[in-house]
């Protein structure tokens, strides 16, 4: 039995995640500067952002909005009166050593996500329970330089860039989530998976795990089975990807049980995960509590949102996710467990998209949930990200329909077109693959197959049609894949007086 | 009544970042003791059911629109920087770990 | 052409406009006088001279080109170390900013040129505007031009004085506890607080985010209102700032009359511990009011007994935060030997660039604020702050505007109070109700305390945004001193060193 078994033989895992999400305004939280990513550094603040004496922060009202369209899609209360708070603490990514944030009165609380995890029974459906839904801004950007690994251990000094600074952060808590047993790691899963597709429909974040726009902290801790004491837990950062959400958590239950085990006591502590042993490793101790002095924000003015106006908010709410799936699902014909597969890839919309403009549901999920997935995944990026579009697609497998080209031919334009060579039709012009039926194109090549089998021109001369592929495989070597293997095939057969 | 002890100045000064030589604690101990027991006289009054008053303009809900403006120039910024390099500022090495 | 810098801003307004002096003669005046004798005041930091000239020499060309040009134009001011100038260094009379030269204008600031005021250079302060005598600076102390041996206020010692030795006609301090009104009243000149969110903050280097404004000091109730006046307005970069019409504080100010206003007196503030000059002129001045015709009766603020242990829990507990950022990563002072790490090297900066009064007063406020002591302490003021605004509201219900000594004392001497933080704190008991309600108020000279020939303030307060009232009853009460004493108080400054 693997450790990961044993210790939920002997221990129920209490989860819980805290999640940033970098909503995608225009302009920063508390001023007017870009947020678009990947400027030169520090070309993107002002006295405000930079926390420059005198300088003070006017909210953004998109932020609000965002937050509050958070809240409600994630069944929140939303509070009548809210204030930012000032949470201090000494950090050199701070420009005014404090954040502007949230304290005791956040914009929304007490809400739920509802997510299904797939077990050998079957769909099991698991509720995590929001916390809070708050507002508050993000820090610069650190590079630590002089030491080996470019990480902050060993570096001799460290570079801060301030374009990050100020640019709106919402932060989703979660409620501790116990009774979810061995699936504690796949429910960790779905709910950012699922989160990830609700914060993309409401179209307030880009949500790239990899860029930074959606992070994730796990935490957790084991109660020993029959006791009613929760443990302690432990705060895991650096979780930048679904799988390492899944591996995070496991790896935590394994390493608390095996602690345990020996009668050890686990230390509350933050954790950083390892992407490549997929374990964790000991950060900062949390011993001492955080001493944050938090006190409401006096240079801005409490958020009292109009009634009138979250109800509008509200009934303006995009379709829920896991609705719109099922919805779909039986549009297109999916199984739950291939839409499922399909929104962990990130699929939905691409899919939807690419159906739109006249492909089959099953041809679409052919070529996103399979060709692609494996193309993405191979570049460790997400489907999202492939140069490919949902017209790309279409207008290849209209050309497989029409037999102007083969899969195999097909795979070719999609990899030509992933490189950048340009769309499909240009790719198919300059490489020139089309298929080849034209029978007088396809004579010599058919000819020079059967001289150089004789073997097994012999036997389909005599009847024995089973060998035909040899020599269709040989002509489809010879024309690189791009003849049209049935009429090969039939003139193969002809031609041997077959 | 001892309000604060050496050692609570000492936790003071470090969560405020201030390096107080140990010379000097005593003194600060001191005087913060004696301002500590001139404002608590705050818990004399009765304040059941009052609220703070964190603002003192009754302001609520003000905003603004999510436009950009233009920002600082980084040569503006950086020229009062104690240190820098690559564009960004440069800071001396960073032990704890956010 | 008399000695310029003897005149008010409305006499050198109308010379100006009329022509009969440049913008240029008029700061040269200015700046010469400084350069003569400031250094027996030391009431600036850093003196602007090429700027200043640069400034009023785009006022000269505006008005030669006939264009448009406010009232004040080529008028010159001394601004607090407070407020950001762009290419103009700022110190905020501390050693952590040294050198420091904002990349920004403040709002203020921006008004100021909008309305071609020239702004001369920046003048001392305690620092970080912490204090009540100037002498917290980490630069030099500032003198009291009325006696050079006495303090001249604070924490805006620096305007106050200089307006008060005529080096400008206009000054700008900022009040978060009564430090623009206590220096004028020691200094015998006019200076005002208006109502919290009525003057912008921004650029305006926070102290206590909650209470901080900036605020004018002239030489008279008029010209103080019509730098209030150009001050004042909304500004959208403030989210606590008042999107309301300035009131109309320059005609308030010219109507030198009160008759039938209910004038409350505070109770609370005066009798025993009050210095006897001082509660001589201002029960003068009471009696001056009757005779104008007002109706004068003692009103209660019972909670302001509590004022200063209010605000010496809020105004720390918001400084520590707000000064957090002086940590020596991004500008101003960084002690760093090479060998340092990151946190090292923000103890260090901090230590070495802060003042004692400013170390303890992030000391006490990193106490108040932290958890187990918090509700006993910040959020237990900022509930008794709410009673104290409650005990003012409910007196506006039965008077006008309410008056009291504006300080316990006259200007005390220098070092007389440096080591006892308590006996400095005493010096705001007066002006810090108004000050935690957000309410407007002002200090007018109302004459000399017998026992030292010390000036004595008159402090007015008024209801949220109606700072015109306190001009009114400034003005009146001023017109009347004056044709007591046949001219200001001002006037009977003593010279600086010889030769006025």
């Amino acid at each position: 039995m693997s450790t990961y078994d044993e210790a939920i033989k002997k221990y129920d895992p209490v989860l819980g995640l805290e999640t940033h999400v970098e909503l995608s305004t225009n302009s920063k939280m508390f001023c007017g500067c870009s947020t678009e990513f990947g400027a030169e550094p520090n070309t993107q603040t002002c006295p405000t952002c930079l926390g420059l004496p005198g300088s003070l922060p006017v909210a953004n009202a998109i932020g609000i909005e965002s937050t509050i369209r958070i809240g409600l899609a994630l069944n929140c209360s939303i509070a009548a009166y809210s204030r930012f708070a000032r949470k201090n603490y000494f950090y050199p990514d701070m420009p005014k050593d404090f954040q502007t944030s949230q304290y005791d009165e956040p914009l929304c609380s007490n809400g739920y996500l509802d997510v299904l995890v797939d077990t050998e029974d079957g769909a099991k459906p698991f509720r995590v329970e929001i916390e809070r839904v708050h507002l508050e801004e993000d820090t610069g950007k650190l590079t630590h330089a002089g030491g080996a690994t470019g990480r902050i251990h060993g570096a001799d000094y460290s570079l801060v860039d301030y374009n990050r600074a100020g640019i709106p952060l919402v932060e989703i808590v979660t409620k501790p989530v116990p009774d979810t047993g061995e699936y504690a790691p796949l429910v960790a899963k779905a709910y950012v998976t699922e989160l990830r597709d609700l914060l993309r429909g409401l179209n307030v974040s880009d949500v790239r795990m990899e860029e930074g726009s959606l992070r994730c902290d796990v935490n957790l801790s084991l109660t020993p089975k029959g006791s009613k004491t929760w443990g302690t837990r432990t705060e895991t950062k650096n979780v930048n990807s679904l799988r390492s959400v899944e591996r995070a958590i496991r790896s935590e239950i394994e390493r608390q049980s095996l602690e345990l085990d020996k009668g050890n006591k686990i230390k509350q502590e933050t954790r950083h995960f390892q992407e490549d042993t997929g374990t964790t490793r000991s950060g900062r101790s949390k011993e001492v509590a955080e001493e944050y002095r938090y006190f409401p924000e006096p240079d801005l003015v409490p958020i009292a949102p109009d009634k009138a106006w979250i109800e509008k908010l509200k009934k303006d709410l995009p379709e829920q996710p896991s609705i719109r799936r099922t919805r779909l699902a039986k549009e297109w014909n999916f199984t739950d467990l291939e839409m499922r597969d399909v929104a962990t890839l990130g699929g939905v919309d691409l899919i939807a998209d690419t159906i739109a403009q006249g492909t089959s549901p099953a041809s679409a999920r052919k070529w996103w949930a399979g060709e692609l997935s494996g193309h993405a995944s191979k570049a460790g990026v997400e489907l999202i990200d492939l140069k490919i579009t949902p017209t790309d697609i279409t207008r290849i497998d209209a050309l497989v329909n029409e037999g102007k080209l083969t899969d195999k031919l097909a795979r070719q334009v999609i990899e030509a077109v992933l490189s950048g060579e340009g769309n499909p039709d240009e790719v198919i012009k300059k490489r020139n693959l089309s298929v080849v039926s034209d029978d007088s194109a396809l004579i010599p090549a058919i000819e020079a197959a059967i001289a150089a089998n004789p073997d097994a021109a012999a036997k389909i001369r005599e009847g024995k049609v089973q060998v035909v592929g040899v020599i269709v495989g040989a002509v489809m070597k010879t024309t690189g894949g791009s003849a049209d293997a049935a009429k090969v095939r039939e003139l193969v057969l002809k031609t041997l007086g077959q | 009544m001892s309000r604060i002890t050496r050692e609570e100045v000492a936790n003071l000064a470090r969560l405020a970042r201030l390096d107080l030589a140990e010379s000097e604690l005593d003194e600060y101990a001191q005087q913060l003791e004696i301002i500590l027991e001139s404002v608590a006289k705050v818990s004399e009054v009765s304040t059941k059911d009052v609220k703070p008053m964190s603002h003192a303009t009754g302001l609520v809900n003000i905003f603004r629109e999510d436009i950009t403006k233009e920002s600082l120039k980084r040569e503006e910024i950086l020229r009062s920087a104690p240190a820098t390099e690559d564009d960004r500022f440069r800071v001396p090495r960073i032990l704890d770990e956010e | 052409m008399s000695d310029l810098t003897k005149l008010s801003a409305l006499e050198l307004s109308s010379e100006l406009t009329k022509g009969s002096v440049s913008a240029v003669e008029v700061t040269k005046a200015h700046l010469d006088r400084i350069e003569s004798l400031d250094k027996t005041v030391q009431s600036f930091l850093h003196v602007d001279k090429t700027g200043a000239i640069k400034q009023a020499e785009e006022v000269d060309k505006n008005r030669k080109e006939k264009k448009k040009v406010s009232s004040l134009a080529g008028v010159p001011l001394a601004l607090k170390d407070v407020l950001t100038q762009k290419g103009v260094p700022t110190t905020c009379g501390s050693k952590i900013l040294e050198g420091w030269i904002p990349p920004y204008d403040s709002t203020v600031v921006k008004n100021l040129k909008n309305a071609g005021i020239v702004i001369l250079g920046k003048t001392n302060m305690d620092e970080f505007a912490m204090g009540s005598s100037t002498e917290n600076s980490a630069y030099f102390p500032t003198k009291n031009p009325w006696d050079l041996t006495k303090i001249p206020g604070g924490s805006s010692g620096g305007s106050s004085a200089a307006v008060s030795a005529f080096f400008a006609p206009l000054a700008i301090g900022t009040d978060t506890g009564g430090s623009i009104r206590q220096p004028a009243a020691v200094t015998g000149i006019v200076g005002a607080k208006p109502s919290y969110g009525g003057v912008s903050r921004f650029g305006l280097v926070a102290f206590a985010s909650s209470l901080d404004q900036a605020g004018p000091f002239a030489r008279t109730v008029l010209d103080c209102a019509m730098l209030h006046e150009v001050m004042a307005g909304h500004d959208p970069l403030d989210s606590t700032s008042i999107n309301q019409p300035v009131p109309d504080v320059v005609s308030a100010a010219k109507l030198q009359d009160v008759k039938g206003m209910k004038i409350g007196i505070i109770k609370e503030l005066g009798g025993k511990g009050w210095q006897t000059g001082v509660l001589n002129r201002f029960n003068e001045s009471v009696e001056l009011l009757k005779s104008m015709g007002a109706q004068v009766k003692e009103i209660s603020i019972p909670h302001s007994l509590y004022a200063l242990a209010t605000y010496y829990l809020i105004a720390p507990s918001e400084a520590s935060s707000n000064l957090a950022r002086f940590d020596g990563m991004r500008y101003g002072l960084r002690v760093d030997d090479g060998n340092l790490s990151a946190e090292e090297v923000m103890n260090k900066t901090r230590e070495k660039g802060f003042g004692k009064e400013v170390k303890r007063r992030i000391m006490i406020g990193t106490y108040a604020l932290s958890s187990g002591y918090y509700e006993a302490y910040y959020a237990q003021a900022q509930k008794v702050r709410a009673l104290i605004a409650q005990d003012l509201t409910n007196a506006f219900k039965e008077v006008d505007v309410l008056i009291s000594p504006t300080s316990p004392t006259t200007a005390w001497g220098l070092g007389e109070r440096v080591n006892d933080p308590m006996a400095m704190y005493l010096a705001d008991l007066a002006t810090l109700p108004p000050s935690l309600a957000g309410i407007p108020a002002m200090s007018v000279p109302i004459g000399l305390a017998d026992e030292d020939q010390l000036p004595v303030g008159l402090q007015i307060v008024a209801p949220f945004m109606n700072d015109d009232r306190m001009y009114r009853v400034g003005g009146a009460i001023e017109a009347s001193l004056k044709s007591k004493w046949n001219g200001l108080l001002i006037d009977q400054v003593p010279a600086l060193g010889g030769g006025k």
